[in-house]
């Protein structure tokens, strides 16, 4: 059994296909926008409507290809998988054809296959199920240099973090190609808060996280932020943010890690769910 | 004011450009990123490029037959250019450079110098750019700098919409935004810390 086709073609719908919220919700944008920032906007959804039709990639930043793997702990092909990730990378590399964007840190070499030392980068979780659920979330490169993690003082508590988030996504300006999604991950520690703010985008747009003081500073970040005039690639406008999405995790006592992950306009996923008998389907 | 500007673009054409006006380019465009902005600066230009678009990309490429297509084509972060771009534009004299985010003090005392504007292209919007990108017609360096960094010139056919954002007479809509940002941030703080 092997998932290397499906796989490859779902990274390709990924770079070429926008999920329907995130069209939704530039479509909104673009409605309540004027002047400059309407004009970007415009522009924007001219740009997905023509990748989808020619089925071209949406940027020329195809990012990095990023894997999150819920696995049940009774599925049975994890092998088969696991291979399937790299190699549907670089099936994919070749097809859609993806940018190669993998550089060696040290020599600067370029293998051209979209692989590398720990790339594509992969997040496995176990979960209770007998199926797999693949997340493919292709990360461009001007929106990550804006993700940081800030390592606030538990004292600060909340109103810290909303003006650590709200500072931080401001400064950024244009650099991430706004309007973006913010994913935020508080607690946990260092490496888990960033890795909470990337899993919460993966939540599609429009949808709330289910605790109610979690969705509350969702939309209160999301206020704070379009009221600072940013606006679309940072021209001036209206929405600065498209969502924030939160995540937590408990901390320690002494800690109050936040980390601010950044994503682009141009929210590129695609989900592929694996049943135990092997059956797929794309998303 | 929306226009179609021809390559090559004059310095008179580029002076009369206003930081707010919308413009598309025709003609010839080559993109350069921080590595082929250095090399072009140690060895001299592998092409005449006054009067052209300068276009701050990578591209996605792909051959087909004994050319190459372009199938997307979105601006990179004209930023780390800040480095290079005012002696690039001092010695090579393009008249149009296309990016997004903007460039600093240097830059645009070069433009002024020059007779050259920035403009904004929408971030991100790869597959919109190559549409408007004709053929390509050369591609230097390619073997040394790899799809990303190589230089690559291309025939467009009204490439935009393109925002001036940086103009002649050293105005910036990004340095005015932050004004009005920086003022927006001061209630923005006020309501957080209340």
């Amino acid at each position: 059994m092997s998932f290397d086709k499906e796989l490859s073609a779902a990274i390709g719908k990924a770079a070429t296909v926008l999920p329907a919220d995130v069209v939704r919700a530039l479509e909104a944008t673009r409605d309540r926008e004027a002047g400059p920032a309407r004009v970007q906007m415009e522009a924007i959804l001219d740009n997905v409507r023509i990748a989808r039709e020619r089925a071209v990639p949406i940027c020329q930043d195809t990012g990095t290809i990023t894997f999150f793997v819920k696995l049940g702990v009774g599925f049975p092909h994890l092998g088969n998988l696991w291979r399937a990730l790299s190699e549907a990378t670089r099936a994919a590399t070749q097809a859609v054809p993806l940018r190669p964007n993998t550089v060696h840190p040290f020599t600067g070499k370029n293998p051209g296959d979209n692989i590398g030392r720990y790339i594509p980068a992969i997040t496995w979780e176990a979960t209770e199920e007998d199926g797999a659920e693949i997340h493919i979330l292709p990360k461009g490169g001007g929106s990550e240099n804006c993700s940081v993690l800030k390592m606030l003082t538990p004292g600060a508590g909340l109103k810290g973090v909303k003006e650590a988030v709200t500072e931080h996504v401001v400064s950024c300006g244009g650099l991430p190609c706004p309007p973006t999604v913010i994913g935020i991950g508080i607690g946990g520690g260092a490496d888990l808060s960033l890795k909470l703010g990337k899993l919460a985008l993966l939540r599609p747009l429009g949808q709330r996280h289910p605790e109610p003081e979690v969705a509350a500073l969702e939309a209160e970040l999301e206020e704070l932020i379009n009221a600072s005039g940013v606006g679309p690639m940072g021209l001036g406008g209206k929405t600065t943010v498209l969502a924030v999405h939160a995540e937590y995790a408990h901390r320690h006592p002494a800690s109050l890690p936040l980390g601010i992950v950044v994503q682009c306009w141009a929210h590129r996923r695609a989900v592929v769910r694996i049943r135990p008998d092997g059956r797929m389907e794309v998303a | 004011m929306e226009r179609v500007l021809t390559t090559p673009i004059s310095e008179k054409d580029a002076r009369a450009l206003k930081a707010g006006d919308v413009i598309y380019v025709s003609g010839t465009m080559f993109t350069a990123r921080d590595e082929a902005h250095k090399m072009m600066l140690e060895r001299g230009n592998p092409l005449p490029v006054e009067g052209l678009a300068l276009f701050h990309c990578g591209p996605v490429a792909q051959k087909k037959g004994d050319g190459w297509e372009i199938l997307a084509a979105g601006p990179t972060t004209s930023a780390r250019m800040e480095l290079f771009e005012a002696d690039f534009l001092r010695r090579f004299k393009s008249r149009v450079i296309v990016g997004k985010g903007g460039m600093g003090e240097k830059t645009l005392g070069a433009l002024n110098d020059v007779g050259a504007v920035y403009t904004h292209f929408t971030g991100g919007a790869g597959a919109l750019a190559a549409q408007a990108v004709k053929r390509v017609k050369e591609v230097h360096w390619l073997e040394e700098l790899g799809i990303p960094e190589a230089i690559w010139v291309m025939e467009v056919a009204k490439f935009g919409p393109l925002v001036v954002a940086m103009d002649s007479h050293g105005k910036s809509l990004y340095k005015d935004l932050s004004l009005v940002v920086e003022e927006n941030m001061k209630g923005i703080r006020d309501r957080i810390r209340k």
